[in-house]
């Protein structure tokens, strides 16, 4: 045999490492990025760091093409044909930050309210909030309210804490692990981490989705459950949990509302707590019978009191009446089974399986702790029950009481903040009472009088003027919607555009796609955006956009102020915003840049930095109007939210040896750069679990600066601000709902978890009998994806996926195409079978479809020509139902964008040129792509000595 | 042809759990983005932005729904499947190559093409029955897994590192690297412990690379009808019924408590 060849085996890697923070979908995992010549060559998982500890997803390995693609704008551009068209020309930054100043000036001094600004998958809300509070509109969120705010608010009101940024399973301890609604997207890799320790450790996972794919593929058992049911599932396991006596008595007592007296007569505090005269809450001692406040030192609240004042018996415990809501014949397996798709026994299986796990394979950690009424304990009790859901559940209308729901089965079995349950990651825990309360009053020429997004707990706290008026362009914090915590920025476009509940002048956005996968209904939304008043101006006047990327949606502005990519920018992952801790320890990171952009583009922070001291804005300027901050890293080290706390909590103080508190350290981010681009403290043993109740936790999150003074709370199993709402809708109080929603208010906002059948009733199903359902998949992140050269070749088109019912109905075969038509429209698009599918349901990747133009894809790109948009079949209204009123399709509480509420029919069809509708073409902002690509051909390559003449991306740097 | 050696001191491979693989393409665009700018010819992509992106990639995962035969349920399970080269014993690659380029590697069995002498006449690939090849359109070279061999002994790479790039990646942790031929190796205890799936055996290609089986999924909640056990028997599930019994567990709680006052 011949020689083998001499191989080096240890070729040089890369000249340089640095480490920084992902920023390819939302996880924010931490990256090594290797450089050689100066230039990106690899990018690999940060060992050291605590979200992904070395992992990376493709996404995050496919860094290098987003940092490189063609779609990046260059400079700024002023829109020179109409809007739609993509038409512009060049601009110099002083020309384009002119500009602005000049549109944003006389809003900024006379009527604020006409600027909405609006940011999407930012994660910087606790800085461009600031500098939308300091402008004064009240018209400021980001894309919670049409993402997951149910799964966010819904956590945050009933234990303080939520999934994914907020909490996680215990993956160290959980014996089973129940899954709703979660697809492949958040949080990405933490969750396929988790799953693979669970797997390696036989513990069980069972997966609630309509759609096997992903983790719910290789779940030990799938739950094929029908879209909008998973709440009328989970109130029937609450049930039959009660019934068996299989709820965690002690836990119930001790850390929530269950021993709370509720009043049961009849007026204005019917269904409100019994309060002492401070305020706090009262329970029966156990032992006394005494009425005590319930975070009396060393009370026993007794689960089954009642109270009874001279005239008889006014009060019971929100534990009875919680044992009365769901002790009752409509939950029975027998009853919800069918709607839920599923058998009366699987039910019963499922709570026996939880029942089993939570009580009689429990764990017990021997670490001493103390609770909040000064009791010792001398171990910590794990019930090794771990949830986790995501969008499936929130996304529908009826949403916020699902979330509810699940969690007050966690609650009850005594799962959450206990060893192999689910475990909060500071600074949360953290009670509603917590939050602020929205701020919405606006005074011409001054700050807003307080943040814009919070937590409302009655009629008073809702953003409406004195005439009972909306005073957000969104509506949020009104009867429609109360309780609407991240805003909604899906209805934005829409009400601007109809001058309604006002006109504005100027809409300024970064990041968000409205004008594409971000919105219902896409194709009104081009139409409002570009649409025009007599006089020949558009309706909607002003329209500044900043984005990375040739998206659909900069076709529609008139001023672009483009961004840099992740690697060439500074952030900051902080704990005032969207925190990336883990559940034992307090973690924030930075991103800086890595390299240096080749082009006329801005960290959008910086540039609004930069606007706001061209305005001079409170906070952005001294007394003598000078500039406060250079540029985002100097806001990053040196702005203080409250003295000693700033956007970055690691290395703080002269010395840089302060954690969570401390003077700002002039070099800080030179200190985060040395320590991997982020900052970790671990949280002490004794306070690692029952955090909300744990003295231990609560002096430790005081000392790194989450709250000022310990807040321990108990979980609300009862939640009493949606029995203040029903008061108001029964006519009590000064606030009233207008009488349209009087019925709304009173039916949906019940104060224990209900079920009621968002997707629409019998006579909808038959007309559109199906469900249709978007999911995202774990390679591809939105629109982001589709300009990235390796990405679009996993993911470049997206058929819809039929079950076998449906598939032979029709009598599809491979390769055809189906009109699928809603209420509100059709689409034209391929079809595949999928037998692991509910037998009710069709499904799509999300967001695949681009338009012709955008991304600086071809124009005959499979992403125009084959992919598509579910969003054209969604309106962000619900069909009219013949009063006269236009009905909000979202979530009557929240106003989450119901999006999986979705019902369709399917029709064979003829294939067509391309997947309709065509929404036309856009000119490309930037030049044409490169044809083909040979990626690392610029770096030394050894083993070979093949040169290959291709055009090369990194040669264009 | 090319001979292949008689035997090779170690038989570095994957083992691939099938269990636990999620299907996310971590592994093939991890692969991807360190064998484009390491050995030999960088992975291509033509047309990279146009109606028919094509690239060269050394992994790649397929998605298959199935029913189990050994299974009486009628359910469908769905298995991701990352496929790269195997390093056969019996590589049909190496034996078919006209010029020597294939080869495989006599220290650690690694199959590996010496893109020199390669002139990119595709016979590897028609050979190999498990598709594991692609010939590179732009560089005109055939390409395949080299199990990250300028990764594995690199010693300007930490200890840790030293591992194929889809290894170190995967964040479900479903890929193992190690040496089949030392029993005492992670990835022969694994396959002693969990068996292991030889792909097409009547190929007699000896693939050195293991499947780890898809667990048999647990029996499904429900599959025997049983209510839930009650722990200490309510009454009814009336809620008058369960306040009784509510009363009785809760003296019953008090007298096993055994937290004490701070």
């Amino acid at each position: 045999m011949a020689k083998q060849p001499d191989l080096d085996l240890n070729p040089k890697v890369s000249d340089e490492i640095r480490r920084t923070t992902c920023y390819m979908c939302a996880c924010r995992c931490g990256i090594n990025v290797h450089l050689q010549d100066g230039a990106v060559k690899y990018i690999e998982g940060n060992r050291d760091h605590p979200v992904n500890r070395g992992v990376l997803c493709a996404k995050g390995s496919a860094g290098i093409m987003q940092h490189l693609s063609p779609a990046r704008l260059r400079t700024p551009l002023l829109r020179t044909g109409e809007r739609g068209a993509g038409e512009f020309k060049e601009i110099s930054w002083e020309e384009a930050l002119s500009l602005a100043a000049t549109w944003l000036a006389p809003l900024h001094k006379d009527s604020p309210n006409k600027l909405a600004f609006f940011t999407g998958r930012d994660q910087s809300q606790s800085f461009t909030s600031f500098w939308a509070q300091a402008f004064g509109t009240p018209n400021y969120a980001a894309h919670g309210g049409f993402c997951s705010v149910n799964m966010a608010t819904a956590g945050i009101y009933t234990m303080g804490g939520a999934f994914w940024e907020f909490g996680q399973p215990d993956w160290e301890r959980a014996k089973l692990l129940m899954i709703f609604g979660v697809a492949e997207d958040h949080d990405s890799n933490p969750i396929k981490i988790g799953l693979g320790q669970m797997k390696a450790r036989g513990a069980k996972v069972i997966g609630v989705n309509p759609v096997r794919s992903g983790y719910n593929a290789v779940a030990d058992e799938w739950v094929a459950i029908t879209p909008g049911t998973d709440g009328l599932l989970i109130l029937s396991l609450i049930r039959e949990l009660l019934a068996a006596g299989q709820v965690d008595l002690d836990y119930l007592a001790r850390y929530t509302n269950a021993p709370f007296l509720i009043d049961e007569t009849k007026g204005e505090t019917k269904g409100l707590f019994l309060r002492d005269e401070a305020g706090k809450p009262l329970v029966k001692d156990r032992r006394s019978g005494e009425l005590v406040a319930f975070d009396t030192p060393d009370c026993q609240p007794d689960l089954s009191a009642s109270y009874s004042d001279a005239a008889g018996q006014t009060h019971r415990t929100a534990f009875q009446h919680l044992a009365e809501a769901y002790l009752i014949d409509e939950y029975a397996p027998e009853a919800v089974s069918s709607v839920c798709g599923l058998t009366p026994e699987r039910i019963r299986g499922l709570a026996q399986e939880l029942a089993e796990v939570a009580f009689s394979q429990s764990i017990e950690i021997k670490q001493p702790w103390t609770d909040f009424r000064g009791q010792r304990h001398e171990s910590m009790i794990g019930r090794p029950v771990a949830f986790h859901a995501m969008r499936g559940i929130s996304a529908h209308a009826n949403g916020f009481q699902t979330c509810r729901a699940l969690h007050v089965l966690q609650i009850l079995l005594g799962s959450v903040e206990t060893p192999g349950g689910f475990r909060f990651k500071p600074p949360y825990p953290k009670p509603m009472e917590a939050h602020p309360k929205p701020h919405a009053s606006w005074t011409p020429g001054a700050p807003l009088s307080g943040p814009h997004l919070g937590f409302v707990t009655c009629p008073d706290d809702l953003a409406l003027d004195d005439q009972g008026k909306p005073m957000r362009i969104d509506k949020a914090f009104t009867w429609e919607n109360p309780l609407s915590a991240h805003g909604l920025m899906h209805m934005v476009i829409s009400n601007a555009h109809a001058g309604d509940p006002y006109e504005i002048d100027t809409l300024f956005m970064y990041m968000a796609n409205m004008a594409w996968n971000s919105s219902m209904n896409t194709g009104a939304v081009m139409d409002m955006l570009t649409d025009k008043k007599e006089d020949g101006s558009y309706r909607i006047p002003h329209f500044i956009y900043s984005d990375a990327y040739a998206s659909e949606t900069v076709a529609y502005a008139d001023l672009i102020l483009p961004d840099t990519t992740y690697l060439e920018r500074h952030d900051c992952i902080s704990l005032l915003d969207r925190p990336i801790c883990e559940a034992d320890m307090a973690a924030d990171a930075i991103r800086w840049p890595v390299v240096e952009p080749g082009r006329e583009v801005r960290g959008f922070q910086s540039v609004l930095l930069d606007l706001g001291a061209r305005l001079g804005l409170k906070g952005f300027v001294s007394d003598d109007g000078q500039p406060l901050y250079k540029d985002y890293a100097d806001y990053m080290v040196n702005h203080q939210r409250r003295p000693g706390v700033g956007p970055l909590a690691g290395f703080r103080g002269a010395n840089g040896d302060q954690g969570g508190r401390g003077e700002p350290n002039p070099d800080q981010l030179q200190a985060y750069i040395d320590n991997g681009g982020f900052w970790s403290a671990h949280i002490p043993d004794e306070a690692l679990f029952y955090k909300p109740w744990n003295q231990a936790y609560q002096d430790w999150a005081v000392e790194l600066g989450f709250f000022d003074k310990p807040q321990p709370y108990v979980f609300q199993l009862y939640l009493e601000p949606l029995r203040r709402f029903q008061l108001a809708a029964e006519g009590f109080g000064e606030r009233q709902p207008p009488d349209h929603l009087r019925e709304q208010v009173r039916q949906r906002f019940a104060p224990l978890p209900t079920w009621w059948p968002s997707c629409g009733d019998e006579e909808q199903a038959e007309s559109y009998p199906l469900h249709a359902l978007t999911q995202r998949p774990a390679a591809m992140y939105h629109s982001w994806g589709s300009q990235n050269a390796w990405l679009r070749q996993i993911h470049g088109e997206n058929p819809l996926y039929v079950p076998r019912k449906v598939w032979d109905e029709q009598g599809f075969r491979p390769g055809d195409w189906a009109c699928l038509s809603s209420p509100h429209g059709s689409i034209t698009v391929p079809v595949a079978l999928m037998e692991s599918l509910n037998e009710n349901t069709v499904w799509t990747w999300n967001a695949i479809g681009k338009r012709s133009g955008a991304w600086a894809l071809s124009p005959d790109a499979p992403e125009v020509k084959r992919g598509f948009l579910l969003n054209h079949l969604i309106s962000e209204l619900l069909p009219p139902k013949g009063d006269g009123l236009r009905w909000s399709n979202s979530d009557p509480i929240t106003g989450q964008a119901a999006w999986f509420d979705l019902r369709v029919s399917i029709a064979k069809t003829v294939p067509p040129a391309r997947s309709l509708p065509d929404m036309g073409a856009q000119t490309s902002p930037v030049p044409p792509a490169p044809q083909d690509l040979a990626f690392g051909q610029a770096f030394d390559h050894p083993g070979s000595d093949q040169t290959v003449n291709v055009e090369t991306q990194e040669a264009a740097e | 042809m090319t001979s292949l050696p008689a035997s090779t001191q170690r038989a570095l491979g994957l083992a691939i759990d099938l269990d636990t693989c999620v299907g996310c393409h971590a592994c093939i665009i991890a692969c991807k983005e360190w064998n484009t700018a390491n050995y030999g010819a960088p992975l291509s992509d033509r047309d990279a932005y146009g109606s028919d992106p094509v690239g060269t990639f050394l992994n790649r995962v397929h998605t298959y729904e199935y029913q189990p035969a050994d299974s009486d349920s009628l359910d469908f399970q769905v298995t991701h499947f990352p496929k790269s080269c195997l390093h056969c014993e019996d590589a049909p690659c190496v034996t078919v190559c006209p010029t020597g380029a294939s080869y495989k590697r006599s220290e650690d069995g690694i199959v590996l093409v010496n893109e020199e002498a390669c002139i990119g006449c595709g016979l590897c690939a028609w050979a190999c029955p498990y598709g594991a090849r692609e010939l590179d359109a732009t560089a005109g070279v055939m390409k395949k897994c080299t199990l990250c061999v300028d990764r594995i002994y690199n010693e300007n790479l930490p200890e840790v590192d030293r591992e194929p790039a889809c290894v170190r990646t995967c964040p479900a942790g479903a890929r193992h690297f190690g040496d089949f031929a030392d029993p005492g190796s992670q990835v022969s205890q694994l396959v002693r412990e969990r068996g292991s799936i030889t792909l097409m055996p009547e190929m007699e290609t000896k693939p050195v690379n293991a499947y780890l089986p898809p667990r048999p999924k647990q029996q499904a909640c429900g599959h025997t009808a049983s209510a839930v056990q009650a722990k200490s028997a309510p009454e009814t599930a009336s809620p008058t019924g369960f306040l009784a019994w509510l009363d009785g567990a809760l003296s019953r709680l008090e007298g096993s408590s055994s937290d004490k006052t701070a």
